[in-house]
């Protein structure tokens, strides 16, 4: 009887083909897709950049104008001018894909739906058709996207060029064509498959664990996107607001914000960044819960300060919600509200020193061992710490005015996200492949990636501190000549990179080809949590008893 | 008053004495500089501290080459300042940010290089299960607050000054960035509407009649027929021309989309946002070129909307906006001396 009843379960829970992904309920397979979907959205965005890295090379327009009248049948002057429109559309779309296609759903979609169930001592996720629709919803989101580069933006050109953030009037009047209204309806499809994956998380961490697994004993990453996904229940809602509001003045006639009826363009960005400040929480969060991990495996310690390092976060979740308007020092603030979010912005450099403090303090004293994984995590360690400091000198509304929108922010924040965040995320894609495929890769060659990338995005992102203080704006498709020096190392750093991302896809060909065996636990002892404990790749359904915590 | 002492010596330069304490001296200045400062009865402590500062001015250097008003090639420093407002950005900056910044990098690198070599496998086999002190614990936390509130301090001041414009009364920090201001500031007697359009600038003297014009970027074969000495995508067919020492006051607009209005060495930046009037103000005290380019994405030609200030003495200013009110901008032109 019982057996029946397991086989009938079994061929119930174990479609195959196609179905076993398109029909996917199981938080495995679902974030087994959600990794390979961030793989290709991210050679995509990647691709991007190095058109941007390429025009940027040299002073003078080099290469857009030829893009766009390969792609967009240009010619001539037009060809000129479709070529800049292109480039904005270009850092549009590069960011968009990397915050919205790459890292959130890596690190969430990704990591959150393998581990975090198991970390739990979970079966699966609590709504698991609710999770498939998650993920599925993001294709289609990022078709959209892609298909907006096609359409008419601004007048006369294609593409959606207003930036990742959006902000009106550029957004509204500033771009007529259909091109942005397919951008805001990706976002609304990418923000609907985060609210409910958020949902979700929520629902999975609060009623799941297993017996004795208290909120104070559950694992750092779980902890992570815990308030990850706090932040994006939460400010999601206001994102998806405002950008009704600009499809509504785009297509309806209202005028939120346009000064003309009454509405103001300011508004917009106070609502922007009510979601974009938490945005960027999320996108580092996960990767701080994976870092821990890494840290205290290969250190073979405990996390030191874990209590800490759980309300670092929280703390860091909390009082991003109060420090949105730090982007936006220069669009005419009063100078008492410069001065709350100056100091409300200060304030998030203490959690974040204690996160970095206590994982110096956790491989303080251990028996450390450099490990493909470890290699990312020191390296995430030194890029966010910089990263880090940059923030703290453009919290500061006084020096701020000569940084903002400047190359020294995307310096900033490439060195949070792009240095920060994707090491997170090549950390944990080291640290759990064994795990979640069951064979291991050459250390030898991801060693190999993890230095090309390591110099190549140091030197991409290094030298635009300089350019940034040396006054070049952001999001310029031309440049004065005298930044083109440090735009040529950065450039190069670029091709440095695109060597790494080849020796990347090199390492998971090989591991690929090879199918070495990993056992349960590669990582020896220092590994405790509850994934180590299953086979690798774990059992289609893992748990069915479940283990109880002491 | 210990602290106003440190910074004075951080005077911001003077057209008179020439001093540049602000620039890049590839033979050292700042450190003679400081070793012939007249302050020597101070104690150790300011000496060294003041010698601090000078050397980071020197360290992290405004620009690489003497070229004020535009960047430098392989400039890897904030622009030179013409106003007490980038005064004290840089000081800000290149007195105190970098510093702080840059020992904390050294620190958390120090110590992982430490770490890594002290507690690897093979140097520390057994691990310690050590996973509390209360006592380091509190030190990381309190330590950060520590430094925030002395970055903040200074913080708030140059920030004050940036936010009010001068009323003849109010002193201003300039260098002097712990004091309590110092510097003077005339109330302004020039008010500038600039107005950002797609894709250029559009300036008005508000206090002359009839002296407004539109200023767009020259292109390539415009600037080396007209402006050859001008650099590249900076240069304008009609520069923003204003009088030195003279507390001008910018109200900024679009009519578009958003814009903002930018001048790296006159340490301002603001928006220009339809509907809305912004205000920022400068004080420049030396006469030139200074550019600034458009620091908001504002579409096509966002890199091709520069701004060009010339900035040009009390009197060539008197007769030159005369001109403008007579002639028109275009006729104007003729009676500024060429630019070398």
């Amino acid at each position: 009887m019982s057996e029946a009843t397991s086989a009938n379960h079994d061929s119930h829970a174990n479609p195959t083909g196609w179905r076993r992904y398109v029909y996917s309920t199981n938080h495995k397979d679902i974030g087994t897709m959600y990794l390979v979907f961030a793989i290709i959205t991210g050679i995509i965005g990647g691709a991007l950049s190095g058109f941007m890295r390429w025009e940027l090379a040299e002073p003078g327009i080099q290469i857009f104008h030829g893009l766009a009248s390969m792609v967009y049948g240009f010619e001539g002057d037009a060809a000129i001018d479709g070529g800049k429109q292109m480039f904005n559309v270009f850092t549009t779309a590069h960011g968009l894909i990397m915050v919205f296609f790459m890292v959130m759903p890596a690190l969430i979609g990704g990591f959150g739906n393998w581990f975090v169930p198991i970390m739990i001592g979970a079966p699966d996720m609590a709504f698991p058709r609710m999770n498939n629709i998650s993920f599925w919803l993001l294709p289609f989101a990022f078709a959209l996207l892609l298909m907006s580069l096609f359409f008419e933006g601004a007048p006369g050109a294609y593409g959606a060029g207003v930036g990742w953030t959006v902000y009106a009037p550029l957004s509204t009047t500033g771009s007529p064509g259909p091109a942005v209204d397919f951008a805001i309806l990706s976002l609304h499809l990418a923000g609907a498959s985060s609210i409910l994956g958020a949902i979700n998380f929520i629902t999975t961490i609060f009623n799941m664990r297993a017996p004795g697994m208290t909120m104070h004993k559950m694992p750092l990453f779980p902890w992570s996107i815990l308030v990850t996904v706090f932040l994006l229940l939460l400010s999601l809602p206001v994102l998806a607001g405002a950008i009704t509001m600009l499809l509504t003045d785009r297509n309806f006639g209202t005028t939120f914000f346009s000064p003309e009826g009454g509405g103001d363009p300011i508004l917009y960005q106070h609502l922007f960044w009510f979601f974009g400040h938490p945005e960027v929480y999320v996108l580092i969060l996960p990767a701080f819960g994976i870092v821990s991990h890494i840290v205290s495996t290969f250190s073979k310690k405990p996390i030191f300060g874990y209590l800490g390092m759980v309300y670092a976060m929280i703390a860091i979740g909390f009082v991003g919600f109060v420090v949105w308007a730090h982007h936006m020092y220069t669009t005419g603030l009063s100078l008492d509200v410069q001065r709350y979010f100056v100091a409300a912005t200060m304030v998030i450099a203490v959690p974040t020193g204690v996160k970095i403090f206590s994982w110096l303090a956790t491989m303080w004293g251990g028996s450390i061992t450099f490990r493909t994984p470890m290699l990312w995590a020191l390296g995430f360690i030194f890029l966010f710490t910089i990263g880090g400091v940059t923030g703290v000198v453009l919290a500061n509304a006084g020096a701020d005015r000569a940084l903002h929108d400047t190359y020294y922010v995307v310096a900033h924040f490439h060195y949070t996200m792009s240095l920060g965040a994707t090491f997170g995320v090549f950390a944990g894609w080291y640290y759990w492949y064994p795990k979640m495929f069951g064979h291991m890769y050459s250390e030898f060659w991801a060693n190999i990636h993890f230095w090309l990338m390591f110099v190549g995005v140091n030197t991409i992102f290094f030298p635009q501190h300089f350019l940034g203080l040396a006054g070049m704006p952001r999001r310029y498709i031309d440049y004065p000549d005298a930044y083109a020096f440090w735009n040529n190392v950065s450039s190069i750093g670029y091709l440095i990179t695109l060597v790494g991302v080849v020796a990347f896809l090199w390492v998971m060909l090989e591991a690929w080809m090879k199918k070495r065996v990993a056992g349960d636990n590669p990582w020896g002892e220092g590994a405790t949590t509850l994934e180590w404990t299953l086979s690798s790749p774990p059992p289609f359904h893992q748990f069915e008893t479940l283990p109880r915590i002491k | 008053m210990c602290l106003e002492k440190i910074n004075t010596r951080f005077a911001p330069r003077d057209s008179t004495s020439g001093g540049k304490p602000l620039q890049w001296y590839p033979k050292g200045e700042p450190v003679s500089r400081n070793t012939t400062s007249p302050n020597t009865g101070h104690n150790a402590m300011l000496s060294i501290a003041t010698g601090l500062l000078a050397f980071t001015a020197a360290l992290f250097p405004s620009a690489a080459l003497t070229q004020e008003g535009q960047p430098a090639d392989r400039q890897i420093g904030l622009q030179d300042s013409v106003t007490p407002i980038m005064d004290s950005i840089i000081v800000f900056h290149n007195g105190i940010l970098m510093w702080i910044i840059s020992a904390i990098v050294l620190f958390v690198t120090l110590l992982m290089i430490y770490i890594m070599f002290r507690y690897n496998a093979r140097a520390n086999p057994t691990p310690s299960k050590t996973t509390h002190n209360v006592a380091i614990e509190i030190l990381w936390t309190v330590a950060p607050i520590v430094i925030l509130i002395v970055i903040a301090v200074p913080s708030f001041g140059v920030l004050a000054d940036q936010e009010t414009i001068p009323d003849g009364e109010r002193k201003y920090l300039g260098a002097n960035i712990f004091s309590f201001g110092d510097v003077e500031m005339p109330a302004p007697e020039l008010t500038i509407k600039a107005t950002g359009v797609q894709w250029n600038w559009e300036y008005d003297y508000v206090d002359y009649d009839g002296a407004d014009y539109s200023s767009f970027m020259l292109n390539d074969e415009e600037r080396l027929a007209e402006k050859p000495s001008e650099p590249r995508l900076l240069a304008t067919d009609f520069d923003l021309v204003i009088p030195v020492d003279t507390t001008v006051r910018v109200q900024v607009t679009a009519t578009d989309v958003i814009h903002a209005f930018a001048v790296p060495s006159f340490g301002i930046k603001i928006d220009a946002v339809p509907g809305r009037l912004n205000e920022t103000w400068f004080n420049a005290r030396k006469t030139g070129m200074f550019y600034g380019q458009c620091s908001e994405l504002c579409g096509k030609d966002h890199a091709f909307m520069p701004i060009s200030v010339r900035v040009v003495s009390k009197e060539e200013f008197a007769t030159w906006i005369e001109a403008v009110q007579a002639n028109g901008v275009a006729e104007a032109a003729s009676v500024l001396s060429p630019i070398i």
